[in-house]
């Protein structure tokens, strides 16, 4: 499950995939909102390592 | 102090009010969160007796590390050179797995040995006197110019304000060392609760109201875009980095990532938790601020829209803000950024001040210190290293502090190998790391100065250029010259392991 964790390194630091204007969303270009939900998607796929890894149950 | 024809009475009113509020919680917060240990120790004043739950230590966090000048600085780069200035971004994002991967362990480590500072953990961890020095060296360097950046941060809200002259500044610094000194880490842990709600409620009511009055998010890009597309080339600016600015912004994230918690600043919030579970649950709770940074740098591009001429880009929030709102609006905005440059202040200089007190006076000067004795050392510290700050922006040129900041980057990150790798495994004997650190220290200084102390450095490699991160670059020296290093002292048997705590 750690693997996960290393899923926001590849998809912000390639920086050529999201380079590019569109698909522009609710007026921001593409750049702009794909980084912005991979701040949500990095703190989900965290949260997942954390349950997966047993630490929920710790105080 | 004198007072300028376009002061705001009632933005100053609005300001002043919440500073009070501020300085009053700061002397009442020696009394918060006690616990039965009342007893003068640094672990009570310098980390408010490792006790911060998972609230407390989010709200100190995120008050601490997205610093006052971060509000400032962001949004300034970002209406000056547009997408490069968003790195703060994927940054911000990507500091949060390295926070949840490293920070329990070294959590779990100090608690279970007492240590109050990173250069301790070290100590500890390889029984190297040298190797202690350069990290707490390292942190005090790193620290101080860091400390001076939020009185820009604060000068330059001061000044929208219509306020002139320095007394001002100084009355706000001489309240903050007061209380710092006698509430320690508890004073900015209970006024971050304060500020972080208040920038809260700014950037929310600014990215709500703002994009409305100028005709929502798609006219302000285009705006942005429109004033990118008169300016000259040089410096590269635009909605979208141009190619050969991909390599600057992944190395500047990244860099800028493995140093964000290598700080004494942001690791005495971690010190100070209560477990290693606290710091789990912040790794995932914590990325609300960036989104929050997220939207902030955007004020960059609102500023397009709006037509505002700053007179620096550091005066693009303060004047956009003052052009927008109502004045009683753009006070509590200015309460909340000169209040946001309170918190991370005060845990810098504690941060220091526990630093110079375990590695330098413990490890020098007075080995047989008491608890009490520590915390006095401290809490002297704590007020001379603010001193320190305010002198240096009082009579140094503030590029000296932001081109310092920027070696403090550098060098805080040097200090990784050292404070982390022994966290994992038990290969790196002590004389090697500290060899890595000097080479990644100096040799990255070097670099960075004869580059005109720009972040960036350009490496050929195979007739192909790439330009990165310098301190991306002297960490990577730093680290192989480690291990090269380290193979030579195993093959020669020098330096055997000399482990004083095990994990």
């Amino acid at each position: 499950m750690w693997v996960l964790l290393l899923l926001p390194f590849i998809g912000l630091l390639w920086v050529p995939f999201y380079n590019v204007a569109t698909p522009a969303l609710f007026g921001f270009p593409f750049f702009y909102w794909y980084q912005l939900a991979w701040v949500p998607v990095t703190a989900l796929l965290t949260w997942i390592v954390y349950r997966s890894a047993g630490h929920g149950d710790e105080p | 102090m004198s007072v300028s024809a376009d002061l705001d009475w009632t933005a100053l009113s609005v300001c002043i009010f919440f500073f009070a509020l501020v300085t009053v919680m700061g002397f009442g917060a020696s009394r918060w969160q006690k616990g039965t240990a009342d007893h003068a120790h640094l672990d009570e004043w310098g980390l408010g007796g490792r006790n911060f739950g998972t609230w407390i230590t989010w709200f100190l966090v995120g008050g601490d590390f997205y610093t006052a000048y971060t509000v400032i600085a962001v949004p300034a780069q970002v209406y000056a050179i547009g997408a490069q200035g968003f790195f703060a971004l994927p940054y911000t994002i990507v500091v949060y797995p390295i926070v949840f991967a490293i920070m329990p362990r070294l959590w779990a480590f100090a608690q279970r040995h007492g240590h109050v500072t990173a250069a301790d953990v070290v100590y500890g961890r390889y029984g190297s006197r040298g190797l202690e020095l350069a990290v707490a060296i390292t942190g005090l360097l790193a620290t101080m110019p860091y400390i001076a950046l939020q009185l820009v941060g604060m000068e330059v809200v001061i000044k929208a304000l219509g306020l002139t002259g320095e007394l001002p500044l100084i009355a706000a610094f001489a309240i903050l060392a007061l209380y710092t000194y006698s509430a320690g880490l508890r004073a900015p842990a209970l006024i971050a609760f304060v500020k972080d709600i208040m920038i809260y409620i700014v950037v929310l009511v600014a990215v709500a109201f703002i994009p409305y009055k100028l005709g929502g998010y798609g006219a302000v890009f285009d705006a942005a875009g429109q004033a990118f597309a008169q300016k000259p080339p040089t410096p590269p600016s635009g909605l979208v980095l141009k190619a050969s600015q991909y390599w600057p912004y992944a190395t500047l994230a990244l860099g800028s990532a493995l140093a964000a918690f290598m700080y004494p600043h942001t690791l005495t919030g971690i010190f100070a938790s209560k477990s290693a579970n606290t710091i789990r649950k912040n790794a995932i709770l914590l990325p609300a601020y960036t989104l929050l940074l997220g939207l902030i740098a955007l004020l960059g591009y609102m500023a397009h829209a709006a037509g505002v001429k700053p007179a620096t880009p550091n005066d693009t929030v303060p004047t956009l803000f003052r052009t927008l709102f109502p004045g009683w609006f753009a006070g509590f905005a200015f309460a909340a950024i000169a209040i946001g440059a309170l918190v991370p202040a005060a845990v810098m200089s504690i941060g220091a001040a526990n630093l110079f007190t375990r590695n330098v006076w413990k490890a020098y000067v007075n080995p047989g210190v008491t608890h009490a004795g520590e915390a006095q050392v401290a809490k002297i510290t704590s007020l001379l290293v603010k001193l320190g700050a305010l002198l240096f922006i009082l009579f140094a040129p503030v590029q000296y502090a932001l081109d310092l900041q920027l070696l403090g980057g550098l060098w805080i990150l040097q200090t990784f190998p050292s404070v982390v790798f022994g966290l994992f495994f038990n290969w790196f004997r002590a004389p090697a790391l500290l060899l890595g650190w000097a080479v990644g220290f100096f040799g990255g200084s070097v670099i960075a100065y004869m580059d005109g102390l720009k972040p960036l450095h350009t490496v050929v490699i195979g007739g192909a250029s790439y330009t990165v991160y310098v301190g991306l670059l002297a960490v990577l020296a730093n680290i192989l010259v480690a291990a090269i290093a380290n193979v030579a002292l195993r093959a020669t048997g020098t330096g055997t392991a000399r482990t004083a705590q095990g994990m």
